[in-house]
This record gives C-alpha cells, structure tokens and sequence, in this order.
C-alpha cells in the first residue's frame, strides 16, 4: 500500500515535471512573441529586444527553465501582464470562489446520483429505472451552457426570479449562486447516475448476491449488507475525478454567468496572452488534476480488499 | 409413508427471451426423501442448474415456473409468499454453488458472511452465532477456524473457499442442501476431499441432497438415486445400481459408452460418441428429445409426448423411452471400429534436464528491505523425457504444477530457462517463435484448451483456415487455398459449408474440430493437444479424442497431450508423465503407471479420479490440505506436505532420487524401493461370477453387467464386500 | 458427432457485404431508443447534406430592421423568419441548417482522428506490454492530466492563424477556417485520444490472453498483424459505442469553443458562437439564444440514444 503510494506520487512528480517543461517550452520559447505579448501589441522590435536582455531571456532555455521552476515553486509566481498584480495574489481569490461553486456542485451531484443510480440499479428494467435512466441521458446531452441557456432563459428573462450574470458586484448573494450550480448539476449527474446504476446493476446479479438472497436474508440486507458497498467502488473513484473537471472544467460556465472564478482568470489570460498567469493556472489546474488522480487510486485500493490485501 | 423433503410435480420452467418464452426445463418430477442423496446428471443446456434454481424459487427477472408443483415438506412453494420463501431459504434448503469465488462476497469478511445466517433466521446473538460458525468449518475440516473467519474469500484457495460455502449452508442444519457442480472448479485430490465431505455430510446430519454434476462418477459417489436429464426433461430415474448397471434409456447408455471408463482403449475398444446434437430448446422434436440420436427411433411411436414409464419387474426404476421393453439391452452395446495399435517410430521429440523459471517481483514494503524483491518460480525443473513418432506423450498434472509451461516453450512463445528441448535433434527451447524458420513453425503446432477462444470470433472458418495454409506456405492463390480449405474440413469430418460460418455459429465441439484442422494444417510433426476435450461434453469429447486418434494414424505425428483428467489420459496415452509443482514424480508407460508401483502422488491421484462404474473399487487416499503455491513450494519433495506415505525427515530436507523401476518406469521418491514394489493396485475391478470364464486381461467393457440382473439387486455397498481384486485391464496379460 | 455431416458438394452461397450491412442496420429497429437516436442524428445529417437544396434563406444575409426577431416572423421580401433572427437580422433557421454543416464535418473529422491515434497507441500499448506500454500510458497520463479545457484553451489561444505555424500553413494554401478547423482537430486529438487509448488498451489486455491470438503467435504472425487482423476487430463492438459517445463529446467540446470564440473564425454560423453572439442583449436575445441550444442538444441526445441503442443490442447477443 505504501509502496503503491510511494509510486503514484513518484509518477505524479514525473508527470508535473513534464508538463511544466512543455508549458514553458510552449508559451516562453518564442522569445520574441513572448516580449510582443508582454510589453504589448505597439511596443517596438528595440524596446522588446532591450526587455528581453533586461529580464535575462538571453540565457539559455534550460537555465530559464530553471531560473522560472525554481521561482515558481518558492512562491515567486510572477506579475500579471493584464492586471499589473503579482499572479499569486489575484488567482487566490479566483480559486476560492470556483472552490465555493465546486463544492455546491459536486456535494448536490454525489446526492442526486447516487440515491437515483442506487434505486434505478436495485430494479434493473422496471419502469423506475427507465425513468431514470432517460432522464439522465436526457440531461447529459445537454452541454452544460446550453442547459444555462435554457435555464436563464426561463428564470432570468422569462419568470425574473433569479439574477441572470454572477459576478457578486454587489458582494457574495446565494440567489447568484443557483443558475451556474443548476445548470452544472443538471449536466452532471446524468453521467454519474449511469455509472452509479450500471455498478449496482452489475453487483444485483453477481452470484455473490445470489448467495446472500438464497441465505433467506431480507431484501434490505442484502442490499445495505452485500451490495452497495461493492457497488460504490467504481462510482467513488469516478467522482473523485469530477473534482478536478470542477475546478477547470467550469469555465464556459463561469464566463457565461460572468463569475470570477479560476476557470474564467485561465479563459481571461489566455485570451489576453497574459503568459505568466496562464502558466500558473495551467501548472495549478494540472497539480489538482494529478492529486484527485491519487486520491481515487489510493482509495479505489482502499475500499476494495481484493486490491488491499493481496 | 413418510413425507417427501421435496417433490417435484411435472414442474415446467421456462425463460423469457425476445423470441418469445423457452421452455427450459418440462414435465420435470422428482422426489427426494429425508436422509437421500439425488443425483441429477446431464450434459450442459439439459436443464440442470434451472432446476436447483427453480427450487429455491430464484428464477430471476426472466425466467419462471409455468407448471406443476415443488412441494417442500408437503407445502407448494408456488403459493408461498415472498416472506415465507425467505425463511426456508438458508434455514431450510440450502445452496451450494460452482463456483466459490463468485459467491461469496468479496468485500466481507468470512465471519459476517457466516454469523448473518443463524442471526437471521434464529435471532441469536452474533457471539453465539460465531460459536456456531467456528464450530461447522471444523465439521469441514478447516483447519484454524479463527483465521478462515477473519479472511476475506480471496486469501483462501479454491477447496477452503467451498468448504466455507458448505459451512454457510450447513449452519442452520437445512433439510435440503442444493449441490450444484461444487467441485467442478477445483483440482482432482482437492476435489476428492470435498467429496468425502460432502458424504460425511449426508451421515452426520442427516441432510437430503440434490447433488447437480455432468459428471457420472461423482454421482456414484456421492448419491443413492440418480436422475438423468436430457434436454430439459428427466430420461431415466432410478437407484444409482438400477440406472448404471441396467440403464433403460438409449441416452443413458450412449453416455455410457462415451466415457472412458478402464476397459477402454483406444484401438481395442475406442469410445462411441452419441451422433447428432443436443437440440436447442426452440427445436427440440417433438415427442423423445432424443430420437433423432437414437438408433431405436421409430416414427409414429418415438415422435410423440412420451411420459416416464415405470419399468416392469424393477421398482423405482422409470425411463422415458417407449421401447424401453423391446431393445436388447444385452446386445445393444454401441461399439467402435477396432483399429490395430500404431506402432511408433523414431524418437522425434526429447526433453532433456528442462527448466523454466519465471522471475516474481514482489513489490511489498518487506520484500523490499528484506531485499527479497525479485524471486524466481520454477515452473518447471529438470525435466526428462522423449515422444516417439505417432506416440501420444500426456503429461499429467494438477494446476500449477507446469505441465502448460513447457507447451508453451515447444511453441516458442516463450523461452526454457536450461537444459534442451530438442525436436528432430534441433534445440528449439531457446528459439522464440519469430526466431524459427517458417518449416519448424508449421511443425510443431498446438490445439487449445478453451473451445470458445480457440477461434477468432470476427473471421469466418474458412479465412482462419486459409490463413494458416498460406502462412504455412501449404497453398497459394486463392482458389488453391480454398481447394485446400474444403480438404481440410473433409478431413476433421465438418461440413465444406462451414468455410462461410463465423465461429458463433458452431457447436463446442465442431470449434475444437476446425482448431484440430489448424494446428494439422502444415503437416506437424509435433503436436501439443493442451486439454483439448476439458471443456466439452462428454459425448463431444468421444468423438474428438476419436478423430485426434483418427489424424494421429494417418499423419504419424507426435502427440504431447497435456491433461488433468487421468481418466482420458488413460485411453489416450502411450506414455504418462506425472507432474506435481514443477517436476515429474513418475514416468512411465500408460501400464506401468497404472499399476503399481506408484509414486505415493500418482496412487492419490488414481484413487482421486471418479470413475462412473459400479464394478469398479478403489483404494481410499484422501490427501489432506491443499495444492502448494508454486510461488512458494515446499523443501525437499514438493509432495511431503501432503504425502500419505512421508517416511519422515529426509522428506523434507532432500530432493528425492529418480528411480527407474524397470525400464522407462522412473519414479522420484524416497521410499525404498520394496515398498514402492509392495503397493497394492488403487483400481480393482470386481470380478463378478458370470465373469469367471473371462480372462482377467479381457476388457470390462466385455463384461456383461445388464446380464445379471439378480447379483445387481444387491446393494450397492454389499456388492462391494463381495468383489475380488484383480488388476486392471491394462496389465499384462 | 453431430458436427460430422457429408462433405457437400454444392456451391456455397456467400452473403454479400451490402446485405450485411443492411442486416446489421435492421438490428438497429429491435431498440427504439436507438432508432429515435439515430433518427435525430438523422435529421441533422440531413439537414447538412440538403441545406443548399432546402428553400433556406441566406444564412449570412444580414437585414437591419430585423434584429432579433421572435419566431415566426415575417420577413420584408414576404417569407417568414420561421425561428426568428438574430443580432445582425440574420435567419436563424437557415443559420442552425448550414451551421450543422460545420458541427458534423468538423465534430467527425477530429473524432476520427482522435480516435485513429488513441486506437494505434492503444493497440500498442496494450499488446506490446513493457516499454511500449510504459512510454505509451505515460504520454497519455500526461495529456490526461491536463484538464481538457484547459488544454483547448491553451492551444487554441497560442496556436493563433498568425502564429508562425499559422504562417507555414496559410502558406501551404489553406485558409483562415480551415488552419483554425486544424487547430481545433489537434486540439481535440491531444485531449481525447489518450481517453481512447485508455478504453482501446483495457479492451486489448482482455482479448491478448485469448487462445486464438496465442494460436497466431504460434504460427508466427507478426506483431502488426495481430493488432490489426486478431485484436481489433474484437474489440469493435464496444468501440463503436464509445465512439458513438465520443462524438458527441467532441460535438460538445467544438460547440463550447465557439461559445467562448475560440471557434472557427466568423461569419460561419457556428452553433455555440450563435449564441455567445446575442448574450449580450438581455431578454430580447431569449428566442434567438435558444435555437441554438436546442441544436445542439437534440444532436447530442442523439448521438447518445443511439450508443444507447447499439450498446443494448451488441449486449443482446
């Protein structure tokens, strides 16, 4: 188990190592591009080559490379080209609020999918299952700014419940909340529930429940007892991946509804060429990315003894 | 009277599939009183299992009882509700299943999966419960009780994993307990212990039991009746004497006569299959399911609904053939084409100190500071032996004990680790397939276990076939290969049509036929037949070990036949070699390794075997624990943790020496060698008195059984005081 | 021996290719939400296929008076804007019709490629095993741990038609729509076909162990050929479901990029651009953001249903 760790994370630093070569390489590579993007459309080929030389673009890539990880992991992030702020400063924010949405989204999607997927898995091809399951084929085909579409449509312009942009300018209000969570929830849970109902499904028929109704235990039982947490395994580890698409999937929805969050400061950057703050971003988005990785390995291995106790 | 445990009423049971609903099981009845054992015997699809399943009232979403009455204790279960089922469920009737593994759970604990039963149904508490539950794997013979409980089924082997599940259904001490193949997925001596068990079980508790099985000699052993199925119906019914001494049925018979039994011999007296097919259940005939295998059919009586008939004179015996009174039983002994033995020729294949060590990594944190990390399992070691041309080698052996290993060296999908392989005097041990020229290929071929797998399921038959012939260089140009192709389908006896069919659209059987095609397409002159006929049914398995005999005739190849099934080795083999964890305990001819003398794990292994034949009587060696790992094999002689006849110390400090007891006869043992002399025979066929002017060389199968009826009404067990040793019928004459 | 029969002599009859085509598409009427899948994807390819010949108006024709009209409106010429118009007066009808052009064509094209790359490296990694595995998977986890969107962002933003790659290719004769339709296809291939080869080398590391490809080994098959002839063709069934999905994932993902303008340059109409258009203008842009939504959402529904309807049926037999 520990070995097991020990290696994921030798992989996960493989991995990070890799990837920060390749962001560096992409966006500081062109040295000329990179000045152009810095200093601005309109600033001429001396001043770019004087900045270039001022800030030591001169040296070698590697050193460069070495120079900037090395920055990057004491904390030294660099200034944003776009808001003259320190990158550090201005994406901590941002992430607490994609952190907020996160959490309302993936909490109401882990309820909602796992109780349907449970219940339409339990009775495999009854009428309820049915339901449920042309429910959630239903909502996952709707891309999720297609599904805000609709839903401001309805709340916003067609009932004026809800406020149709979430960019809390007049400070932090649940009602804001509710349309980027909705319409995120909506383009979730379907997967989710089909994953949920397709374990328990499987599990409802394996032999080992056989066993266990054939032992004359109560229908309960053997549900709580024998099936769901052999059912719950693969769901688990599947959601736990949704928590990294959380915090950087979300961006069409974060730029439709116009909410700071991480998704939109990575959106924002790249579109304006703000290289260090992309660079952040990205080098952020993938350690969560690595990290939710491990954490449903490792548990995948925990729940399941088969794994744990070979 | 007493009151039947169960009785089965012309129970109908069908499945509900898009084309409308399949009856899987009709006109069904069966009674099974307190203290018997029942046997229900038959090839796969006949209905078996959806019996037992029809029992416990689980038929799942798409399946149903449409007819007739299962009366448990004299009470319907059909009109039972859900509830009341439940609490006969596991208290009352209780399941064993095939396949251990699958059904335990694989999250639990063995303790929670033990104590819920009696919690349930009696509501005691869980320390009782467990007191119980410690108390019943002892009565299963598991050894530390409080480890087993405390495991999780995938740290057991295979017998500890079923000896927990009969635990489980023995803890509210049931009435019934539902056996349904519960050691067809374990190994011949593991198997052997669960089937005394399983006998013990029947005495001690006075528990009925419908013990399921496709296999003929299990039932002998383990039941009082036996009910044969055929098709969804039951076609014979009676005491285990009446139905294998007297069978009254043309299928029970056939079966009979596609088993090799000893006495069998593939030149002298081979198998006969049963021609034709089983039906699917959408096109069975109507009337006898069987009539269209049958050489009694006659139309216009067999091809109407035949009920079981009662046979005359022979209470408690019922076979469902309308001519059951007209066929001369005596005569009616389905017999093959007698063929001269195949004289062998130059030796072709020798196998000389062979080894084959795979490296284990071992990736756990102690391994790693014991610096143990990296260990070798042998898989195989020191290896001797040679095949002659058209002589069939098997190599014999339990799993993990290498006997696939070295198939796959001579095919060179891997390579030996020492020592030689050599064929036709060329070292092929350390040459990879892709290092060997395109003639050594196509002359070392392999036909596979898994019927099912031996065909890629996305190309037709023919493009399989044809690949191979181009491949071999044997054909060119299209219409070359296909001439070849329609050969080759003439020559393992398959319809030319079948060059067009996908793989889905055989038979088990015909499967194994086109891969017998494949691997004798280029003129092989070694063939490896890895437990080609394991996975089929019996009446299959006839014909193709025929057909391979068939091939073998005319091609003179060389034939390393690898098996766990003595039985079929027996009718198959020139020569035997035993193999146990990686080396070879005993070699010899097919006679000598037979008969005694044997090495201690052969003679365990003969007295494992079931064989389906009252007459015959073994030696009782039931080998205790279980099969070693080969990751971690014992020292000195891989056998002593089990060996019956362990002399003491230098069992486990030595390897034992290899002893030739007379010539090619080589044993690894460290008994000496007056007492391996000593050794009685572990199969002894019972002389019965009409049989007395009959050589003892002469074949069983000659021996006329269904000609005394009176000396068969005897029971079983007093015929077996009555019986006199005599060797085999493979010893000399 | 049942399986032993006569040798025939007659001529074999061979079911041609068409027919069976023909057959497996009938399989398809046994699963009705497979046939009202197919029959939406149907619809859209049609529309694609037929939007020249249809009596649409001009897509690109932009009618000042006529901004943002609700459905069913009638146009000055005397036609009728039958879904309304958008911010430029534009007709959004014939807008989603030749827009369904540039959503299957592109969706497809980089779907394929994708999926050609992740089932290469699938094949590989799975039944070459050791280092090819190693390496292989390695890439892959690489690419998968890139959030995909940021991945798309970030290609898409600084792989610019003026960028230097641009240059080359404008160079080499293609044009702005499609340099940024390349752009796009890597984009998606890099994110999506290390999800590929994932599926493609579970499916392989299944089959490997099967007796017919040990029976090709033994008969000395080379490598290619196994991967090619023996692996893949088994693991077809589940892959034309995944691909089924997959599709309409990339749909998904193509159309959100035109929602944030990282799509194909304008005036194309491009479903999510149509509606990142008219965000702007508040309640009255209601009918115009919906049409497009609904597109895309029935094209995706679509393409759902029918893995939905395919997985049911390779599951039946």
């Amino acid at each position: 188990m520990l070995v097991l760790a020990a290696r994921r994370i030798a992989s996960m630093i493989l991995i990070m190592f890799v990837i920060s070569v390749m962001l560096f390489v992409f966006f500081e590579g062109d040295k000329l591009n990179l000045a152009m993007r810095v200093l601005g459309q309109y600033s001429t080929m001396e001043g770019r080559l004087q900045w270039l030389e001022d800030n030591g673009y001169n040296r070698s890539l590697l050193v460069r490379y070495f120079s900037w990880i090395s920055g990057f992991l004491m904390g030294d992030w660099k200034l944003s080209a776009q808001f003259s702020a320190p990158v550090f400063d201005f994406l901590l924010p941002r992430l607490k609020n994609t952190a907020i949405l996160g959490s309302c989204v993936f909490l109401i999607t882990v309820c909602i999918s796992l109780i349907l997927g449970v219940f339409s898995g339990i009775a495999e091809a009854s009428l309820r299952d049915r339901a449920i399951t042309v429910a959630s084929v239903l909502t996952t085909s709707i891309p999720d700014f297609a599904s805000a579409t609709f839903l401001v449509a309805i709340f916003v312009y067609w009932l004026d419940w809800l406020p149709g942009s979430s960019s809390f300018s007049n400070g932090f209000t649940w009602r804001e909340l509710v349309l980027p969570v909705g319409a995120l929830v909506i383009f979730n849970f379907g997967y989710y529930t089909r994953m949920t109902r397709a374990s328990m499904a499987e599990v409802m028929s394996s032999q080992y429940v056989r066993t266990a109704v054939l032992k004359g235990l109560p229908y309960g039982r053997v549900v709580m007892r024998h099936a769901l947490r052999n059912a719950l395994i693969a769901p688990f580890t599947v959601m736990i991946l949704q928590l990294n698409y959380l915090l950087s999937g979300v961006v069409v929805i974060e730029v439709f509804f116009a909410y700071d969050g991480f998704g939109k400061a990575i959106y924002d950057a790249a579109m304006f060429g703000d290289v260090y703050l992309i660079l952040a971003g990205a080098m952020i988005a993938v350690a969560v990315a690595v990290t939710t990785q491990f954490i449903s390995d490792i548990g995948y291995t925990y729940l399941n003894p088969r794994i744990r106790f070979a | 009277m007493v009151t039947p445990v169960l009785e089965l009423k012309d129970v109908s049971i069908s499945y509900y599939t898009r084309a409308g609903a399949v009856p899987a099981v009709y006109d069904f009845s069966l009674t099974v009183n307190p203290g018997e054992a029942v046997g229900i015997v038959g090839e796969s699809g006949c209905g078996k299992s959806t019996v037992a399943l029809a029992i416990m009232q689980y038929m799942g979403k798409n399946g149903a009882v449409t007819g007739g009455e299962i009366r448990f204790m004299g009470r319907d279960m059909r009109t039972m509700s859900e509830e009341e089922l439940r609490k006969i469920r596991g208290s009352q009737i209780a399941m064993v299943y095939q396949e251990p593994m699958a059904s335990l759970n694989p999250a639990m604990v063995i303790r929670d999966q033990l104590i819920e039963v009696p919690m349930i149904h009696e509501g005691i508490d869980a320390r009782a419960a467990e007191k119980r539950a410690i108390e019943l794997l002892d009565a299963v013979r598991l050894p530390d009780p409080q480890r087993i409980l405390n495991s999780y089924p995938h740290q057991l082997s295979g017998g500890q994993q079923q000896r927990a599940v009969i635990a489980m259904a023995l803890l509210s001490n049931p009435k019934l307990l539902l056996l349904d193949e519960p050691t067809t997925a374990l190994d011949v001596t593991v198997e052997a212990g669960v089937v005394e068990l399983i006998k013990d079980i029947s005495k001690r508790f006075g528990t009925s039991m419908i013990y399921i099985s496709h296999n003929l000699g299990l039932i002998l052993e383990t039941c009082n009746r036996i009910c044969v199925m055929y098709s969804g119906q039951s076609v014979e019914l009676g005491s285990v004497g009446q139905v294998f001494d007297q069978m009254r049925h043309p299928y029970t018979r056939g079966l009979f006569s596609s088993i090799p039994l000893p006495g069998a011999d593939r030149f002298s007296h081979p198998l006969v299959p049963i021609r034709g097919q089983l039906p699917l259940p959408r096109d069975r005939p109507t009337g006898c399911t069987f009539s269209p295998r049958c050489d009694f059919f006659v139309p216009g009586r067999c091809d109407k609904p035949i009920p079981m008939l009662d046979i005359k004179g022979d209470p408690g015996h019922e076979a469902r053939c309308v001519r059951y009174d007209e066929i001369d039983w005596a005569k009616y002994k389905p017999k093959g084409v007698e063929t001269e033995p195949m004289e062998p020729g130059p030796v072709v294949l020798k196998v000389n100190d062979f080894k084959k060590y795979y490296e284990i990594r071992d990736n756990s944190i102690g391994a790693l500071i014991a610096g143990t990390g990296s260990r070798y399992v042998k898989a195989a070691e020191r290896l001797d032996f040679e095949a002659r041309e058209a002589e069939t080698v098997a190599i014999v052996g339990e799993s993990g004990c290498g006997k696939s290993t070295f198939a796959k060296v001579l095919m060179g999908l891997e390579t030996s680790t020492g020592g030689e392989v050599l064929v036709n005097g060329i070292d092929v041990g350390k040459l990879p397939v892709k290092k060997r020229p395109a003639g050594m290929i196509s002359g070392l071929q392999i036909v596979f276990q898994n019927p099912f797998e031996t065909l890629n399921p996305s190309h037709s038959v023919g493009a399989q076939i044809g690949r191979v012939l181009k491949k071999f260089g044997v054909a060119k140009g299209s219409e070359e290969i296909e001439r070849k192709t329609h050969e080759l389908l003439d020559f393992v006896k398959l319809p030319r049509e079948f060059a067009q069919r996908k793989p889905r659209q055989l038979s088990g059987g015909q499967k194994q036929r086109i891969g017998i095609a494949r691997a004798f397409g280029g003129n092989a002159a070694v063939v490896v037949a890895d437990e080609p006929v394991s996975a089929l049914d019996v009446s299959v398995q006839a014909a193709v070990t025929g057909l391979l005999t068939d091939i073998q005739r005319k091609k003179r190849t060389t034939m390393v036949f690898i098996s766990h099934d003595l039985s079929v080795v027996r009718y198959l083999a020139d020569r035997i070699c035993v193999m146990y964890l990686g080396r070879i305990m005993e070699q010899g001819t097919t006679d000598q390794v037979f008969n005694p003398p044997y090495h201690p794990y052969t003679e365990a292994l003969l007295s494992a075997v079931p064989i389906a034949d009252t007459s015959v009587v073994k030696k009782k060696i039931v080998l205790k624990g279980e099969l070693p790992s080969p990751m971690n094999p014992p020292s000195g002689c891989p056998f002593q943790t089990r060996c019956h006849r362990k002399i003491g110390l230098i069992c486990e400090t030595e390897l034992p020496p290899v002893k030739e007891l007379a010539p090619g006869h080589k044993i690894m043992c460290h008994l000496p060698d007056e007492e391996l002399r000593a050794m009685e025979p572990v199969i002894a066929i019972a002389r019965k008195e009409i049989d007395e002017t009959v050589s003892a060389a002469t074949p069983v199968e000659d021996a006329p059984m269904s000609q005394a009826p009176a000396q068969l009404k005897v029971k079983k067990g007093s015929v077996r005081k009555s019986l006199v040793k005599t060797p085999g019928d493979n010893a000399q004459p | 021996m049942t399986d032993i029969a006569a040798p025939s002599a007659a001529p074999v009859h061979r079911p041609s290719r068409l027919s069976k085509l023909v057959k497996s598409i009938g399989l398809l009427r046994e699963s009705p939400i497979g046939m009202l899948g197919a029959f939406l994807v149907l619809f859209w390819v049609c529309a694609a296929i037929f939007a020249d010949v249809l009596p649409l108006r001009d897509p690109l024709a932009q009618s000042a008076p006529d901004l943002l009209r609700p459905a069913l409106s009638p146009a000055p010429d005397g036609g009728t804007f039958w879904l309304g118009t958008d911010d430029k007066g534009r007709d959004i009808l014939s807008r989603l019709f030749f827009g369904s052009r540039l959503v299957l064509f592109w969706a497809s094209f980089a779907t394929f490629v994708a999926y050609s790359v992740g089932m290469l490296m699938g094949v590989a990694a799975g039944y070459r095993g050791g280092w090819w595995d190693e390496i292989l998977s390695f890439i892959g986890n690489v690419f998968l741990a890139f959030p995909q969107m940021v991945l798309y962002i970030v290609i898409l933003t600084q792989l610019r038609p003026d960028s230097p790659a641009g240059e080359l290719l404008a160079a080499a004769g293609f044009t702005t729509v499609w340099i940024k339709g390349l752009t796009i296809v890597l984009a998606i291939m890099l994110g999506t076909a290390p999800q590929v080869m994932r599926i493609v080398r579970g499916l392989v590391l299944d089959l490997k162990s099967r007796d017919y490809i040990a029976a090709a080994e033994v008969r000395g098959e080379s490598p290619f050929y196994i991967m090619i002839v023996e692996l893949l063709p088994n693991a077809r069934g589940p892959l034309i479901v995944d691909a089924c999905l997959r599709l309409g994932y990339v749909t998904i993902a193509i159309a959100a990029l035109g929602f944030l303008g990282l799509g194909l340059p304008p005036p194309d109409p491009d479903w999510g651009k149509m509606i990142s258009e008219v965000r702007g203008y508040g309640a009255a842009a209601g009918n115009a953001m919906i049409w497009p939504a609904l597109a895309i959402s029935t094209l995706v529904l679509g393409l759902n249903l029918l893995a939905d309807g395919l997985r049911e049926i390779s599951l039946r037999d």
